[in-house]
């Protein structure tokens, strides 16, 4: 028999489910989009990423500057609207830094990136969903348990919080947006005339 | 001729339509969810999450669980669609691999050994799965998401993953192999 506690917590727990599901509905269509456009992209296969990080093939270099462009002129439009707040991540010189020379280790010995070896797995391929997910889980896993030691040390080395290039230069954002988009635009030109 | 029906049966885009695409979803993700494309917070979630099925409740008690919480979220659920929607789009463009254990590029330099690409993907992975945490983010969540908001964090990022990435590709393909 259940207590009035129980029934509670029950419904407590149904009404948060049901206030949660349209969001989460949201993020698997998102999802579902981002994972069909990586797979045409070329982006969940092995030989595209490690080509591209040996420089043979500049597939994803294409990909993610020109998801860069078009986002940024949207993200600041709809910024200086008011329809959107920025979700910045805060940084230090001990995560981005040497956290990202880790990542780029990992990310060339694997082949795949957190993102894409989701794609990769959809795809069918078995070192992913046998080797890769298995290590990637394994490694973030890893993190976790040594990060008490971590996070007041090597973590908080060079911290400077959340701020955007913009801001710390301390101008409009359109004085960093419309050159960086130029600039862009003008790499990927020169990416395509040099041949690749 | 090029048809509605055949542009999504074909395998390949140019990726500067894919690219395009990508940043057209970040527009929309921010707009409807208020929230940022990032991929790899969930793996370590996926992790604790497991680590409590095997070792307990006790489990949620680690800091860095407390911090990132031990529940299915928008992300999570971003994740699975990226699977779903690599299946589907594979599978329509008649591009799903069937068996395939050792891409072509590796068994160009490494040979067809299944058991040794796995074991390589198995340590990337773990060094990967370390890293993106050591960072707070991807490829996805510092890599487009991050740089197209020109956060400081993610530009500093971006730039070192590619750079560890590019050296150590070279080492194993120039050096190793």
């Amino acid at each position: 028999m259940e207590t009035k506690k129980q029934v509670s917590e029950t419904s407590q727990y149904a009404k948060d489910a049901e206030e949660d599901k349209r969001p989460l509905l949201f993020g698997l269509g998102f999802g579902i989009l981002f994972g069909f456009l990586l797979h045409k992209g070329g982006a969940t296969k092995y030989d595209v990423i490690v080509g591209q990080l040996l420089l043979t093939d500049f597939t994803v270099l294409k990909i993610m500057f020109s998801a860069v462009a078009t986002g940024m002129i949207g993200i600041y439009f709809m910024k200086s609207q008011g329809w959107i707040e920025l979700s910045l991540k805060k940084g230090s010189v001990g995560k981005n830094v040497i956290g990202g020379l880790i990542f780029g280790v990992g990310f060339a010995v694997l082949g795949y990136c957190p993102g894409t070896i989701a794609g990769a797995v959809g795809n069918g391929y078995l070192d992913a969903i046998v080797g890769g997910l298995a290590g990637i889980l394994l490694g973030t896993w890893i993190f976790a348990v040594m990060y008490p030691g971590l996070k007041d040390g090597i973590l908080k080395m060079g911290d400077f919080g959340d701020i955007t290039i913009p801001r710390l230069l301390k101008v409009n954002d359109w004085v960093v947006v419309v050159p960086t988009v130029a600039l862009i635009v003008l790499l990927l030109y020169w990416i395509e005339r040099a041949g690749f | 001729m090029e048809t509605i029906t055949s542009i999504f049966t074909d395998t390949y885009w140019s990726p500067y339509a894919v690219g395009i695409g990508i940043g057209l979803l970040s527009w929309l993700s921010f707009l409807i969810s208020g929230k940022p494309i990032a991929t790899s917070t969930t793996f370590a979630r996926v992790g604790g999450m497991i680590e409590e099925v095997i070792a307990g409740e006790n489990v949620k008690k680690r800091p860095y669980y407390k911090k990132i919480k031990l529940e299915i979220n928008w992300q999570l659920m971003l994740v699975v669609g990226v699977v779903i929607g690599s299946f589907i789009s594979a599978i329509i463009s008649g591009d799903f691999q069937f068996g395939v254990w050792v891409p072509s590029l590796w068994a160009s330099a490494f040979g067809d050994s299944a058991l040794l690409r796995v074991l390589v993907a198995v340590a990337g992975g773990i060094i990967l799965g370390f890293g993106s945490r050591f960072a707070d983010g991807c490829t996805s969540g510092h890599g487009i998401s991050g740089t197209l908001q020109l956060a400081v964090s993610s530009w500093i990022s971006a730039i070192f993953f590619f750079v560890g990435g590019i050296i150590t590709a070279h080492i194993i393909y120039l050096v190793i192999a």
